[in-house]
């Protein structure tokens, strides 16, 4: 097959103009490109660094079945990553009359801005929130709050403000929701299927065509930085001013963003987000949906991977110990060909895995618990929600006739990699499934981790919580009625 | 604004007067994202911008400095060092001389400023900034206070003593006594809009900042001095900041000089917008405290006497931390009376970054001692806190047991918290919820559920006493419209509409006739920090003096034009009574106006009836005080620490409200605010002295999921204001961060109940998952300990 055709600028969508920009360099972020070259400054930097939501946009892009719009930190996402989609800043909202966007009147009704810093970006989270789902729950808008810091309000007037957005106006009436077809068929339009190279040698980006291109590009330039969420990679750039060229942006591809359900596993493609994968794992894996909800802000989970969260081999990445804890299986692939193995193996040593130049991680494929095995992962954070893991747990066991017939135990944020206890297996396996089995396996826990002490938790603390999510996990698998977990909202 | 339906002339009420609620002034534009914030406005043509290079030790003398990476990195213009400072390289608010704009001989913390690198791009000189060569030889390191000596170690100025009978004596004299310690964290701002200076150098020697600060006059001050020049030819201005909860008091003196030095030297615009993580190693925080304390008390909860020793992570300089901890002091007694007390600060020296104003300014540490000393006394004891809480209030207003005199000699005068906590008390359900919570716990393995209802008692005014001054410049114009401005700073608090409503009720016009303008120094000079809660309280008095001014001259002035005696001429809604005729305000205007009436006054107030002897630790600081209590419920993991607030009720007091849709935010803002600061929001400095917690990836302040699940929040609309305040209101904007503290008491309940309440659980803040887990762990222990 022979190299598609390149083209040497990127065509997307700003608000209601289409704009095509050969001057885009690799490591350029959307929200600088915003901020100082379109000089549309109601989007603010308040971190660059994807925690605080001020800089918060709409990108509107084809997925597969169709256009969909997801909030996204600007701050931290490269322009070149926009590629084809619709950028939608607070400048361009509007409401029916022309007026105030029903988002924006509720905030002001209800007193949702002090100082109005944040603000820009509660609103855009608010709008996504609305299209998606008009009369939201607080759990909906709490959950799509996540990745908004206001340090104002203390977010009662502004959650009072979401709830009051249905009352005025429709959202068959909302600007977006009317120019749909249209600008489906812009986007649309701009689709060449072409391979997008901008610069030259090292300083260059790379968008490829498809899914058998990337593999073409990455096997010539194994030394080249594949980019699909960016909510690491965004972060070498804005904090630690690394160079990360030459770039290749995988996020249009949406061939990589294939999830396929089987009866006994889900296969997950590498550039599958989390917010894309949540509903199927929540619906078969419920313990797996509730960890995702867990994972940055709804900008973050709307942008990050869980490829990508697997690749980067953090020792703090949220999706391994349960992956590994269900025995998830990785397909890596190189130019066209392909190799899977047991994704705990992955993770041979900090900073270190099993990755060979030009490979890159293709799927993550994930067996269904077994009926009748207990599944669970818990995550251990200072602040619940959009917090890094001090500790997390992931549980899978299955017990026969009261004893643990097998048992697949990992752990993140206790070691350098992400990693199976396995002497804490060894010391329940086989045994009754009681709380004084777990007591005596406890010690293991000396043998299977030495935490460290950082700024999320002191080793001790770290070793306690993990030790005592084991005494969790047995007590949730007895069917205790008492409360097993602090929770803000009652399970579904 | 823009031109205006025209007045409505037969209202009943003016649209947007004082007691009613207003949206913020700027909401639409916060909305819509038009609000213009410094790094939003337009740049001038060949505007440069600034980075700084920061100290990557915590103390040492700097050897070598070798620059010269930094200069010929790609897009540099110029490097400044603090040799390179016209005036002072000094910016110490106290005039100590102990704080350089950048750094030169030696370095005292992690993060402080050596250079400052100019560039054509922002990104430029972030870049080059990181490329500077410094050879340092250390110096012995101080970061925490817990291990130093407050009558030995080195202090960044004088502490304060406050003193009321024999505090030794009552302890000793007393049937029973607890000696201990409690721990409370600092706090960074977190501000969304980080600090940021933009300097426009003008002719002569004059420049123009406009600078994101809550003290104009003092970054107009600082820049003069460091540039060497009188303060005529600085001007400070700012529309608003985007949050500053007293990170901008003193902490944007530095940009504001750095970016005014090399705009001057340059003779071009120079910005300086420090990313977050050198904005949170580079600025102060709210001070951490370690707390000594040494109670007597009796079997009945009765304190009879406490001696404090309050001992503060000062950072390398004095900055405000002199008054951070006086006031710490003059809220060790909250809202109780303390029959014999001694009370010492220290605030020690320590290689860290110079600690600073935060909402509450030491005032709710302060609190944190004495409520930690109830919780003991109610351990001690087994009575339930808050009987011991009532016990020791001082007298209420208006009963004379000779219970209500302050540890700093002022009396307790509009003493209203008896009343507050029983109407919180009934609303919340105090007594029903405490006992279905034992009954909760005693049936619950795992979580344990906790209550805690505290009271807050706070002194309105700086107690510096002459910062309590403000002035406001009125205009009104030909066709009736009148432009506001005044020394106070629009933070996201509402200042500007709270005193435009002031305006609006004084000419009885509608609010959207008063323009408000941005704070500048070159329209009301020497003004005070917006701090300390009086933004409303002097700004608005000010401004109504001016108003009040230019009304008499219209009155005279329409007395003598019509022929009336001034009596019978009454300003009605948007119209003037003249006798039997009503005109239209504009008309009396533009009467006025042929007439050759001033229509512009500068206004003045200063609040009268305080003083204070800091060498004698006596006089009546505060004008008034604020009240409040907040009762809050929390769950904990016993297994986890991990924890949620269940339901908070908060009844707070702020007078006869300006503005109550604005206060209410205030409240809910701070609660949730000091909700942070005594949880999730941790401090951590790594071995070499570096602050490890300077973005939100690490540093974590509440998100909305943080927030109470049941969260009703309500002013004590009975509450007027006995002094005359501005419309009798009461100031709002730190009083309720103390409320904060409800969740703390309710956590520790929680973790108490694992030793069946029979041990104080001492829970130190930030209680964070971690301490609360191994609080319980103690607990157990302990109980273990008990019974064996």
């Amino acid at each position: 097959m022979a190299a598609p055709q390149i083209r040497s600028h990127i065509r997307f969508l700003l608000n209601g103009e289409e704009i095509a920009l050969s001057d885009v360099r690799p490591d350029e972020t959307l929200l600088d490109y915003l901020r100082l070259r379109q000089r549309l400054v109601g989007t603010k930097e308040g971190c660059a660094e994807g925690d605080c939501g001020a800089c918060t946009v709409l990108v509107g892009r084809l997925a597969a079945d169709g256009l969909v719009y997801e909030t996204v930190n600007s701050c931290i996402r490269f322009l070149g990553s926009v590629e084809g989609c619709h950028v939608v800043t607070v400048e361009h909202l509007r409401g029916e009359g022309g007026g105030l966007h029903p988002v924006q009147q509720a905030l002001v009704d209800l007193h949702g801005s002090q100082c109005g810093f944040c603000t820009p970006g509660f609103v855009m989270s608010l709008y996504a929130l609305w299209m998606r789902n008009p009369r939201p729950d607080d759990r909906a808008i709490e959950k799509a709050l996540q990745g908004n810091l206001c340090r104002c309000t203390g977010y009662e007037p502004i959650v009072k403000a979401a709830r009051a957005v249905a009352a005025n106006g429709r959202l068959e009436a909302d600007f977006l929701v009317r120019e749909r077809a249209a600008v489906t068929e812009r986007l649309k339009a701009m689709r060449d299927g072409r391979r997008v190279e901008i610069g030259s040698g090292k300083d260059r980006l790379v968008i490829p065509a498809d899914l058998d291109d990337l593999g073409r590009v990455y096997e010539a330039e194994s030394g080249a930085r594949i980019v699909a969420g960016s909510t690491d990679v965004g972060l070498w750039v804005t904090k630690f001013m690394r160079d990360i060229t030459p770039v290749v942006f995988v996020g249009g591809l949406n061939e990589l963003r294939r999830i396929a359900v089987h009866s006994d596993r889900i296969g997950i493609g590498a550039g599958v987000s989390y917010s894309e994968a949540f509903a199927t794992l929540a619906a078969r894996i419920p313990a797996l949906g509730a960890l995702i909800d867990r994972i940055g802000g709804e900008q973050v989970r709307n942008m990050g991977t869980i490829g990508g969260n697997i690749a980067n081999g953090s020792p703090i990445g949220d999706t391994p110990p349960p992956l590994i804890a269900l025995g998830a299986t990785l397909t890596l692939r190189k130019g066209r060909g392909r190799r899977t193995i047991p994704l705990e193996d992955f993770f041979v040593a900090y900073g270190k895995q099993d990755r060979a130049p030009g490979e890159f991680v293709e799927t993550v494929e994930v067996p269904l618990p077994a009926a009748g095995a207990h599944f669970a992962a818990y995550k251990i954070t200072k602040r619940r929600d959009e917090d890094i893991t001090a500790t997390l747990g992931a549980f899978h066991v299955v017990v026969k006739d009261g004893r643990v017939a097998s048992a697949r135990i990992a752990y993140g944020g206790m070691a350098a990699t992400p990693k199976r206890a396995r002497a804490v297996e060894a010391a329940i396996e086989g045994r009754l499934w009681t709380m004084d089995t777990v007591e005596e396996a406890l010690p293991a826990y000396e043998t299977d981790f030495q935490p460290i002490s950082d700024m999320r938790a002191s080793a001790e603390y770290r070793m306690l919580a993990a030790k005592n999510l084991l005494k969790r996990f047995y007590l949730e698998t007895t069917g205790t009625k008492a409360p097993i977990q602090v929770r803000r909202y009652e399970e579904a | 604004m823009n031109k205006h339906a025209a007045p409505d002339l037969s209202a009943a009420r003016i649209s947007g007067g004082v007691a009613t609620d207003q949206r913020h002034d700027s909401a639409h534009k916060h909305v819509t994202g038009s609000a213009v914030y410094i790094d939003d406005m337009p740049e001038p043509a060949g505007t440069l911008h600034a980075s700084l290079g920061l100290s990557t030790v915590a103390h040492a003398t700097i050897v070598s400095l070798d620059l010269s990476a930094v200069r010929t990195a790609p897009g540099v213009v110029a490097v400044l060092t603090g040799d390179d400072m016209p005036g002072e390289n000094d910016i110490s608010p106290t005039g100590l001389h102990d704080e350089p704009v950048l750094a030169t001989s030696k370095v005292q913390f992690h993060g402080q400023p050596i250079f400052a690198v100019i560039a054509h791009t922002r990104d430029q000189a972030r870049r080059a900034s990181r490329l500077g060569k410094i050879e340092y030889a250390p110096l012995p390191v101080v970061i925490d206070v817990g291990d130093l000596d407050p009558a030995s170690d080195k202090l960044v100025t004088k502490p304060l003593t406050l003193k009321r009978g024999d505090a030794a004596a009552a302890i000793a004299a007393a049937p029973r006594r607890i000696r201990a310690r409690a721990r409370v964290g600092g706090q960074d701002h977190f501000y969304l809009e980080g600090q940021i200076a933009l300097a426009i150098p003008g002719e002569d020697h004059d420049v123009t900042v406009y600078s994101s600060t809550q003290h104009p006059s003092e970054v107009q001050h600082m820049v003069a001095h460091v540039l060497g020049v009188p303060s005529h030819a600085v001007t400070i201005e700012v529309r608003r900041m985007g949050g500053g909860f007293g990170g901008k008091e003193t902490q944007a003196n530095q940009f504001a000089a750095i970016a005014a030095v090399a705009a001057k030297r340059l003779r071009r615009p120079v910005k300086l917008r420090p990313d977050r993580d050198d904005d949170m190693s580079a600025t102060g925080k709210r001070h951490d405290f370690v707390i000594d304390y040494d109670v007597g008390f009796d079997d009945e909860g009765n304190i009879l006497g406490v001696d404090f020793v309050y001992a503060a992570r000062c950072g390398f300089s004095a900055d405000l931390s002199g008054a951070v901890t006086d006031r710490a002091l003059f809220h060790c007694d909250n809202t109780y009376f303390l029959p014999a007390v001694k009370a010492v600060s220290a605030p020690l020296y320590t290689n860290t970054v110079s600690n600073t104003a935060f909402r509450g300014f030491g005032g709710p540490q302060g609190v944190v001692g004495i409520e930690r000393v109830i919780d003991e006394v109610a351990f001690a004891t087994g009575l339930d806190p808050l009987d011991v809480r009532r016990k020791n209030f001082y007298d209420r207003m208006g009963e004379e047991k000779g219970r209500d005199v302050t540890p700093y000699h002022q009396k307790v005068e509009d003493n209203i918290i008896h009343r507050i906590v029983a109407e919180l008390e009934e609303s919340a359900n105090y007594r029903r919820r405490r006992r279905e919570i034992r009954a909760f716990n005693a049936n619950s393995e795992v979580i344990k559920r906790g209550l805690a209802l505290t009271p807050v008692k706070f002194g309105i005014s700086f107690t510096a006493t002459h910062f309590n001054q403000a002035g406001a410049l009125v205009h009104v114009y030909t066709d009736g419209s009148v432009h506001l401005n005044h020394g106070g700073t629009e933070m996201g608090q509402g200042l500007y509409v709270k005193v435009a409503q002031v305006v609006a009720e004084e000419f009885q016009i509608d609010l959207d006739q008063v323009k408000i303008t941005a704070t500048t120094t070159g329209k009301v000079p020497n003004t005070s920090a917006t701090a300390a809660s009086s933004g409303s309280d002097l700004n608005g008095m000010a401004a109504q003096d001016a108003a009040r001014q230019i009304k008499d001259r219209l009155i005279a002035f329409a007395s003598q034009a019509h022929g009336v005696p001034a009596d019978q001429i009454l300003f009605l809604p948007n119209r003037v009574r003249i006798g039997n005729q009503e005109i239209p305000f504009s008309e009396l205007i533009r009467q006025a106006y042929m007439g050759r009436v001033q229509l512009s006054a500068a206004g003045f107030y200063k609040t009268p009836n305080i003083h204070w002897d800091r060498d004698k630790g006596q006089g009546r600081p505060f004008y008034y005080f604020s009240y409040g209590a907040a009762c809050a419920e929390v769950s904990i993991d016993t297994l986890t620490g991990e924890y949620m607030i269940e339901r908070v009720d908060i009844l707070h007091d702020t007078g006869r409200s300006l503005n109550r849709a604005i206060d209410i935010g205030q409240v809910e803002g701070a609660f949730v605010q000091g909700t942070g600061w005594l949880t999730t929001e941790e401090l951590v400095w790594g071995a070499k002295g570096e602050l490890r917690t300077h973005a939100p990836s690490t540093y974590k302040i509440p998100l909305a999921s943080d927030r109470p699940k049941i969260f009703n929040v309500a002013l004590a609309d009975w509450s007027v204001n006995r002094e005359k305040t501005v419309h009798r209101s009461k100031a709002v904007g730190e009083p309720p961060f103390v409320l904060g503290m409800s969740v703390l008491h309710a956590l520790s309940d929680a973790v108490a109940s694992v030793a069946d309440y029979r041990i104080c659980p001492r829970l130190d803040a930030p209680a964070t998952p971690e301490r609360v887990l191994m609080a319980v762990e103690r607990m157990k222990r302990e109980a273990a300990g008990l019974t064996s």
